[in-house]
């Protein structure tokens, strides 16, 4: 656990000294205003922040392979990985310690957006438990498609193939429930269930299932678990 | 022949690892004892690296065992890998560091407590002679101080055993000869393994010296022993100024001498005698010469250069490919 918290700080001062940590946030803060403010602008505007849950799927799909691109593919390519596995740290540890940084840095682009509930809070009387869960539903799915980027990051040393391979990964588990309107009976099911973006939903709608939290949960756990694996795989090639 | 009879530190036995069909070494035994550095010679491919990564916990072998201070590297990687410090053949460093933090960083996954961490990483920037470094990016250093960087993290957690791939590949001559006497140094202490294609390094640094080609042991000895080992052949080269068929024919006559040959410069003949070195000849040409009434201008003994001795001994092995 020490050793987790280890890489993890490190990979975070990291990350946090890098401009690329500003720019995402950026661009993040900017495409979450965009949608929220087109959200509300209607006829009938509601005071909700499901505005920019719901196009976050697609933006997070494209920003999450960049903030994990570097994470193992750069050790790779540094050659600093050999240090790591032979320095009296465990694999998991090492991709634990990853993946914990690189949902700090998911969280920070979340906290520029607080602004906009701030400002709903200001001009409306919204109704918080939606707010709550929608967030918590951003980190969940954060939580998915960073553990998706890891697992590319530790399949390559080259940090485009890593990051390009996670958005192709993310972009398909995103399309795939359109592929539901096409299919019948239980595949239709089936292929709904297997999208990672379906389960957003009603967290968005401010309707927290625990079947939802479940399949992020186990989507993760089992991401991290095939990145293990792969480092592992690295001992034995 | 060896002189530190103390306990074994690293002890291989049959070690073998293969690519998939083709096998990076096979049946590699040796032990090093305790304090002892050990110098890894052999050309490029020629199953270094893999040796090392094996010890070091990085790769387990296909088969045979490797012990280092008693644990076996595969079923107890987590304790071996307590014990070593490694240097990897590309010093493996990240660039957007700053050596303290760098150190850092490596003390802490190595287990170092603050207070260990604090008084060793001063002592290692010593050592590594990187006092004016402390805090600039590793990014920005040279190539040479990256390599200080890079021994500095091997060394810094106290390790028993020290395992150097290449320490001195890519690095300026001065920084070259620094850095041996700096593995010079860590003998006694520390076990030292150290691989490189660089033969006078190994002469210079090792006290014993591992040959290997093609995945296997050729040769296991201390430097300066395996030249005579390897041939009974002692070479002297004689400079002298006089007829130079009369002089060939003289030393060619002279009991105890295998070849002799000649290159001359200006008037002066440089001879080249090959003896089959169960004694030594000096003496009886330096007779020879004066009573001839030749001029002799330089007797030296040539002892057979690791570079010969190790074509030599490489030499049967790729006939047999």
């Amino acid at each position: 656990m020490k050793n987790t918290i280890t890489i993890a700080w490190k990979e975070t001062r990291t990350y946090f000294a890098s401009p690329m940590a500003y720019i995402i946030m950026a661009v993040y803060a900017a495409l979450a205003a965009y949608y929220f403010v087109t959200s509300i602008s209607g006829v009938l505007p509601e005071a909700t922040i499901r505005g920019y849950i719901i196009p976050s799927t697609f933006i997070f799909t494209l920003l999450a392979p960049i903030i994990t691109m570097r994470l193992l593919a750069e050790e790779q390519k540094l050659g600093t990985l050999e240090l790591l596995m032979t320095a009296p740290v465990r694999d998991y540890e090492i991709v634990l310690g990853k993946f914990l940084a690189a949902m700090a840095s998911l969280l920070s682009i979340l906290v520029p957006t607080v602004y906009l509930v701030l400002m709903l809070w200001w001009f409306a009387t919204p109704d918080i438990g939606p707010i709550l869960s929608g967030y918590l539903g951003l980190v969940l799915f954060g939580m998915a498609t960073l553990s998706v980027g890891l697992l590319a990051s530790s399949l390559s040393g080259n940090q485009i193939v890593a990051a390009v391979l996670a958005m192709g990964i993310l972009l398909i588990l995103t399309v795939v429930d359109l592929a539901s309107s096409y299919a019948g009976g239980i595949f239709a099911d089936l292929v709904l269930q297997i999208s990672i973006t379906t389960h957003l939903e009603s967290f968005a709608r401010g309707v927290v299932d625990t079947h939802d939290i479940v399949y992020y949960v186990i989507f993760t756990i089992f991401m991290l678990f095939l990145a293990v694996r792969s480092l592992e795989s690295r001992r034995w090639r | 022949m060896q002189e530190n009879t103390g306990t074994p530190m690293i002890e291989v036995e049959d070690l073998t690892k293969y690519y998939g069909e083709y096998p990076a070494i096979e049946n590699i035994s040796f032990t090093v004892n305790r304090g002892e550095i050990l110098g890894f010679l052999g050309p490029n491919a020629a199953g270094k690296t893999t040796t090392m990564r094996i010890l070091t916990g990085f790769m387990p072998p296909t088969s045979g065992t490797a012990r280092i201070a008693g644990y076996d590297v595969v079923d107890q990687s987590l304790e071996v890998r307590r014990h070593i410090g490694y240097l990897p053949e590309t010093v493996p460093l990240y660039t957007e560091m700053s050596v303290t933090d760098y150190l850092d960083f490596m003390g802490r996954i190595r287990g170092m407590d603050k207070e260990w961490r604090r008084r060793r990483i001063s002592e290692v920037i010593d050592i590594c002679r990187l006092g004016d470094y402390r805090v600039s990016l590793i990014g920005k250093l040279s190539k040479g101080f990256r390599q200080r960087v890079g021994i500095a993290q091997a060394i810094l957690h106290e390790p028993e055993v020290l395992i150097m791939d290449e320490p001195t590949i890519g690095i300026d001559p001065i920084q070259v000869v620094e850095t041996r006497n700096l593995i010079k140094g860590f003998g006694g202490d520390h076990t030292v393994i150290l691989s490189t294609h660089i033969l006078p390094e190994v002469s210079m640094v090792c006290q014993r010296v591992i040959i290997i080609h093609e995945g296997q042991v050729v040769a296991v000895d201390r430097p300066d022993n395996l030249s005579e080992r390897l041939r009974g052949t002692e070479r002297l080269e004689v400079d002298i100024r006089g007829p130079s068929a009369e002089v060939m024919t003289a030393f060619r006559d002279l009991p105890g001498v295998q070849d002799v040959t000649r290159t001359d410069r200006d008037d002066v003949g440089i001879y080249r005698i090959e003896t089959t070195g169960s004694e030594d000849l000096r003496a009886e040409i330096s007779n020879l010469v004066l009573q001839r009434g030749w001029q002799l201008l330089r007797l030296q003994p040539i002892q057979m250069s690791l570079e010969e001795i190790f074509l030599r001994l490489t030499e049967p092995d790729s006939d047999r490919e």
